[in-house]
């Protein structure tokens, strides 16, 4: 069912992009003011959520750690796995999200029979970390159609992912492999029983958006060819904030750039906004000082609290203290009474 | 707002990257290329080279090389000698006016040229008056009255 709907929705929105550009040639309206739309919409959400989360107090320090802390001076501490400044939480939160460290202690949990076996499971760190880096590389790749003149790294990444000259235009490798890492984190949802049970159609229907994003991206450069020139003519001019949809550009174009709107519109109100929420994760982003800094409660900063005295509180419930055959303290009415 | 010494640089950061296109480009529109189309009729419609020309390139360099094949049928049945310096360039001639004009608007770098070579364009400098001529104040280019039409066609160099 949740499969369903989020499949349901891809597929409908390949059906609005032919209903409006092949049928109604509303070429302005998905060339110009979605693309524009979405992008305010994604820069605008992901600031107003990166204000809410630091609005938001950190009241205890609860770093995650699994080293040992720094202590006495001749204790050697884990650097990584117990951070114990700033430069050490930089370090750790770059590895986290450069590598992703914490899911590559990621374990599997199975019964066999009546017996439970744990062990090391690196396959959804490895799916992972192939569609993040190949989506980053991509993206980067992407500029080549945003910039002119084109900057000369963006031009040698093209060189490096195009290396093995397959074809004509070249195969781009992050192209294999983020199909290989959605693939994978998509059967992972499909297969895993476990997975499965837990999967709402808010998981899938990512999964099936930016899948529907990169079909739609190799079917353009591989097979249904638009020219290029024409499309460079368009995102150009979006960069450059001087708008223009030349004639002529395929249907599969404005399909693809109607998944990417949506992707950046949805990005900031779904799971996908990790991107940013890794970074205001008080769990990596303190370091685990305890012992030797006091962290103050937000909350307590300049309002003291209101406390109540064992006194006040056996006070305002004395009633159902007493139904419940509970002792009185004595001695609060003995001092009230003195 | 927590934090705030880390939040706003993070955020400013954050925008910096999103909206490298707009400041790369410095809001300045660029002309689209515009290349050098020779006169009569390519292999295959221009809706279908503008978007295809590098496939069907591909696919000539397998027959030619490959397959020993040097005939090409086009779509509209006509017969064309499959090759790229004595295909394509007998038309467009300059590669500097007609590929590189797309291909840098676009950053596409062919390995075309790994192999090929580019018909050269020579420029030839304008003809000076020998000693004789200035000084029997004969003009350099003898103009006939008749020929002003074949004048017209090939144009100054």
């Amino acid at each position: 069912m949740n499969v369903a709907a989020a499949l349901i929705a891809v597929i409908g929105m390949v059906l609005v992009v032919w209903l409006g550009v092949g049928v109604l040639k509303l070429y302005t309206l998905f060339g110009v003011v979605i693309p524009y739309a979405a992008f305010l919409i994604f820069v605008l959400g992901l600031i107003w959520r990166m204000v809410n989360w630091a609005k938001s107090p950190v009241p205890f320090k609860i770093t995650t750690t699994c080293g040992q802390q720094k202590s006495l001076s001749w204790i050697k501490h884990s650097r990584l796995e117990s951070p114990a400044n700033n430069f050490e939480v930089v370090l750790r939160m770059a590895l986290e999200v450069l590598a992703f460290r914490s899911l590559f202690r990621n374990l599997r949990a199975d019964l066999r029979g009546r017996r439970l076996y744990l062990g090391s499971s690196k396959w959804l760190w490895l799916g992972a970390i192939l569609f993040h880096w190949s989506f980053l590389i991509i993206l980067v790749r992407h500029m080549r159609l945003f910039s002119y003149p084109v900057p000369g790294f963006i031009q040698t990444l093209n060189a490096v992912d195009s290396f093995f000259h397959i074809g004509l235009p070249h195969l781009y490798l992050t192209d294999v492999t983020i199909l290989a890492g959605l693939t994978f984190l998509l059967l992972r949802r499909l297969v895993d029983a476990k997975v499965n049970y837990i999967s709402l159609a808010s998981d899938y229907f990512p999964l099936f958006l930016i899948l529907g994003l990169v079909i739609s991206g190799m079917l353009m450069r591989y097979f249904l060819r638009v020219d290029i020139a024409s499309v460079k003519e368009l995102t150009l001019g979006l960069a450059t904030l001087h708008p223009k949809v030349p004639k002529g550009i395929g249907l599969i174009f404005y399909v693809h750039i109607f998944f990417v709107s949506m992707l950046a519109a949805y990005f900031p109100f779904s799971k996908l906004v990790h991107m940013v929420g890794v970074f205001f994760s008080p769990t990596r982003n303190l370091p685990n000082d305890n012992r030797r800094v006091r962290h103050i409660n937000p909350w307590w900063e300049g309002v003291p609290p209101k406390f109540l005295t064992y006194c006040e509180w056996q006070e305002k419930f004395k009633d159902k203290l007493i139904d419940s055959g509970q002792p009185i303290d004595e001695d609060c009415y003995k001092e009230k009474k003195s | 707002m927590y934090n705030r010494d880390k939040v706003i640089p993070g955020i400013i950061i954050f925008v910096l990257f999103v909206a490298f296109p707009i400041w790369w480009g410095h809001g300045k529109s660029v002309p689209p290329p515009n290349p050098e189309l020779p006169k009569g009729k390519c292999v295959e419609s221009k809706e279908y080279m503008r978007s295809q020309h590098m496939q069907l390139l591909n696919v000539w360099r397998n027959k030619a090389i490959r397959e020993g094949m040097r005939i090409y049928v086009s779509s509209d049945g006509s017969r064309h000698w499959i090759g790229l310096q004595n295909g394509c360039m007998k038309c467009h001639h300059d590669k500097s006016k007609f590929c590189d004009r797309c291909h840098t608007y676009a950053a596409v770098q062919p390995y075309c040229w790994n192999c090929h070579i580019p018909p050269e364009m020579k420029k030839f400098k304008t003809p000076q008056p020998s000693f004789l001529l200035r000084l029997f104040k004969i003009p350099p280019k003898l103009k006939a009255v008749q020929a002003s039409s074949e004048e017209a066609e090939h144009g100054e160099p």
